[in-house]
């Protein structure tokens, strides 16, 4: 007993030199007096594990003080038996076996620091995802392996060591990756919060794809229409540095402070301030047209996705934000005639180069938004194969005012009004061929209904048929719309389309499908087809989302931290996640994530500062024979070799380190010392399980 | 079936992918044999071959290292030297006279729950049909 007061005198007197030093790393000789706190989580851990037997052989474990069990140990009484226990058992070490450690480390972390004891003197036994959930059927086995689990986790609790967050400060800036509804929105209410932010859009202009819209349901706004206001605060907001045309072409540091390079691509045309900045006053492009008047050269309209000419000096549509022309070098002649065009203002460069910017930021929001799957790989409904079958986003193009065809709903085989026009639901959504998505793109019933409601108000006579599997009509004011639209003389078939034949003369379509609800096989002779198709992530994405550290889940989407309670979250801290690039997701639930991201990116940016957590490499520089080789693996450039005592030793720059621990798993000398997962810590893991022991 | 010899397998996964990945088999209640047990780095590029052969000493019949997938390192490429080393590692084990397929390196992202199981139901299969570990009868 007195021997146990003497180590808790020196715990304190140890505490006290560390509240002011850096942790050490040579560990002082002291008995570990580890506490273990076994958790039954309702049945939840109870059910599979026999906690009696669990806590028997816990009691056995060499080191082991104190055990207990409760119920649920991450309620309050149940911490409050962690902090009693530290205070009256002389505790050096927490050990709870409970679940992952993912989800409650800080909890009982919060609890060991309020028992006196530094926060990383914890250690967690996950015995629930890892054990009880996942050995339902063999008590036995679970048992056994949760008293491995625990003695695992009671060999490195022995060997942890006093460890304090880094603290570092926050830029007060913000980047959001891509303006389509999504970025916009989020980028103002940053900006709106008063913190400076980038947004980057590749596109020549803002708005991503509502700018491609028709109208929105349930409501039938016109999405132009209420997605301009938006853009012009975007282009206006002082606090929004926008940068269209532009990608991020790499990513560094840490939250709080990502150092981000920024590629402005050449578009060909200087702005009006670019133009001050070259002495140009009165010059840049004010968006006249001119230039586009004279241009020879006549390539598809993405924008109106390949329905409509365009030229190699362009804007998207009227109302562009920014006004600004943009030319796609890929096709130009360098003809010169639009620079003559041009005139005074001189705003063209033929030989403009891309420009790399760099900025500091404390946190980003990537918002990369969606395209469509590449329908033609459903070969039965023959999109790019007969003319009159067309996705759902030419759709929109064709039935809007600014469209191609001026909002007159034809068919592309002939300019012909449609009679009868059937709309595919789930093209390439739920399916579960390998050829589409398995998953539910979440708003083409809802579009679907409003396109049927679309062509009944402008066509008189217009037949609409939606075939369809389930109607999702899941938001507010959804299945009312659906009614409507149902009363309005839409007809709803619930079956899958097996496939689609064409007259090679008519270009009249034929649709073959089941009704479901009939029983029976139909054939229905249409004028046209709308795939309502499939989305995935944008093209390319994947580059982004690489360079900021976040995952994928297993359909391509962007991982969230949490699916129900950090849906905007990520893996790597300061970067978080808004709209269909986390998965598909219509308008107003796309615009309250964006909301959601932005408060969460703006909250360690109005705190300051930030803690990081201490997982530092260190270097045992008596150990340290100066190779190098852990420089060369770093993949931070945190590691450097330097001079001292007329030797090469590496240095760390914590700063830098981001505690992966790549250069501690190779140094040959055994000279770094990677805090919190050190080798004597994880070799005594390895040897807790396999050797065993008994005290 | 308690006579039945147990293999010890010991698997040492990363915080980022194949941790969170078995957290998720959890979840979705998914199930596997128990006889692994888990050592959590922060990064396969912290499994120093060290802790493979001390294992092996120790009397392990199987190790099992699990990571991201390449390109999806949460520290860009910790997997990458990682994976380079075991593969070495991997390729010695015959001459110390332990069979290679004794230790596995996998790739389990955060979303794969299900790999998680698939892999551990593997593994084990594996080093049970591969038996006692020479040295840990030695």
């Amino acid at each position: 007993m007195a021997e146990t007061k003497k180590t808790k005198k020196e715990t304190a007197a140890k505490k006290e030199v560390k509240k002011q030093a850096a942790p050490v790393k040579i560990k002082e000789k002291q008995q570990p007096r580890i506490g273990v706190f076994a958790c039954h989580c309702g049945t939840n851990i109870a059910g599979s594990i026999d906690i009696e037997a669990l806590q028997a052989a816990a009691a056995k474990i060499p080191n082991v003080a104190y055990v207990d069990n409760y119920q649920y140990m991450c309620s309050t009484p149940g911490q409050k038996k962690i902090e009693d226990a530290i205070k009256e058992h002389n505790l050096t070490g927490i050990v709870v076996a409970a679940c992952s450690p993912r989800l409650h480390e800080p909890t009982f972390r919060t609890a060991t620091k309020e028992g006196g004891l530094n926060p990383f003197r914890f250690e967690m036994a996950n015995i629930r995802e890892q054990n009880a959930w996942v050995h339902m059927h063999d008590h036995e086995g679970a048992t056994e392996k949760a008293i491995d689990a625990v003695r695992i986790a009671v060999a490195k609790a022995a060997l942890l060591e006093d460890l304090i967050p880094k603290k570092v400060p926050v830029e007060k800036a913000a980047m959001v990756v891509g303006a389509g509804i999504a970025g916009m929105q989020a980028a103002l209410d940053l900006a709106n919060a008063g913190i400076k932010t980038y947004l980057i859009e590749k596109e020549p202009s803002i708005g991503g794809r509502m700018s491609q819209l028709d109208k929105t349901f349930p409501t039938l706004d016109c999405s132009q229409c209420i997605l301009t206001p938006k853009m012009v605060d975007v282009g206006r907001n002082e606090n929004i540095d926008l940068m269209t045309y532009s990608e991020v072409d790499a990513v560094e540091g840490y939250i709080g402070n990502f150092d981000v390079t920024i590629r402005k691509k050449a578009r060909g045309v200087l702005t009006p301030k670019e133009a001050e900045g070259r002495g140009l006053v009165g010059g840049g492009c004010n968006g006249c047209g001119d230039c586009e008047a004279v241009c020879p050269v006549i390539k598809p309209n993405l924008f109106e996705v390949n329905m409509k000419p365009r030229k190699a000096i362009y804007i998207n549509h009227p109302q562009v934000v920014p006004l600004i022309y943009t030319i796609d070098f890929d096709s130009c002649v360098k003809c010169g005639l639009c620079v003559t065009a041009c005139g005074d203002k001189k705003a063209i460069d033929l030989e403009m180069e891309d420009e790399l910017i760099k900025v500091k930021v404390g946190t980003a929001i990537l918002a990369t938004g969606y395209d469509l799957f590449p329908i033609e790989k459903k070969d039965e409904w023959g999109y790019n194969k007969y003319e009159n079958v067309v996705t759902s986003l030419e759709f929109e193009r064709l039935i809007c005012a600014s469209g191609p065809t001026g909002g007159h709903l034809v068919r592309p085989s002939d300019g012909v009004t449609p009679k009868k026009v059937a709309f595919l639901l789930c093209s390439g959504s739920r399916d579960n061929t390998g050829v589409g998505k398995p998953y539910c793109s979440r708003f083409c019933c809802m579009y679907s209904i409003k396109h049927a409601h679309q062509i009944i108000e402008k066509i008189p006579g217009v037949k609409p048929y939606l075939f369809y599997m389930d109607i999702r009509a899941f938001g507010k004011a959804y299945e009312e719309f659906y009614y409507r639209i149902q009363d309005e003389g839409a007809r709803f078939i619930r079956g899958r389309v097996a496939n689609i034949l064409e007259d090679p003369v008519t270009k009249n379509l034929t649709v073959m499908a089941d009704d479901t609800l009939l029983d029976r096989p139909m054939k229905l002779d249409v004028d046209m087809v709308v795939l309502a198709t499939a989305v995935q992530p944008t093209t390319g994405v994947d580059t982004v989302r690489k360079m900021f550290g976040v995952s994928n889940s297993m359909d391509g989407w962007m991982l969230e931290a949490h699916p129900k309670l950090n849906p905007c979250g990520t893996t790597t801290a300061g970067v978080y996640l808004a709209g269909v690039c986390q998965g598909p997701k219509d308008i107003p639930d796309t615009v309250a994530q964006a909301e959601g991201a932005a408060s969460a990116a703006s909250i360690p940016i109005h705190m300051g500062a930030v803690e990081l957590e201490p997982y530092f490499a260190m270097c045992i520089e008596e150990k340290c024979a100066g190779c190098g080789m852990c420089v060369n693996l770093c993949p931070y450039s945190a590691l450097a070799l330097v001079e001292k005592d007329g030797r090469k030793v590496m240095q760390v720059t914590e700063a830098k380190c981001k505690g992966c621990g790549t250069c501690g798993g190779f140094c040959p000398g055994g000279a770094i010392w990677m805090q919190h997962f050190a080798t004597p810590q994880i070799v005594a893991q390895i040897d807790a399980f396999l050797l065993g022991g008994e005290q | 079936m308690a006579d039945e010899w147990q293999p010890k397998i010991i698997g040492i996964i990363c915080n980022w992918c194949s941790y969170a990945g078995a957290d998720l088999a959890g979840s979705a209640r998914t199930q596997y044999p128990p006889d692994i047990r888990i050592v959590r780095v922060m990064c396969t590029g912290r499994v120093d071959t060290l802790f493979i052969l001390k294992a092996f000493t120790d009397g392990a019949d199987g190790v099992l290292v699990s990571g991201c997938h390449f390109g999806d390192c949460h520290y860009l490429e910790g997997n990458y030297k990682g994976a380079k080393r075991l593969f070495l590692l991997k390729s010695l084990l015959k001459n110390i006279g332990l069979e290679d397929k004794r230790l596995r390196m996998t790739f389990v992202s955060a979303s794969e729950g299900a790999k998680w199981a698939k892999v551990v139901e593997d593994v084990v299969k594996t080093v049970k049909e591969a038996g006692p570990s020479p040295i840990a009868n030695r």
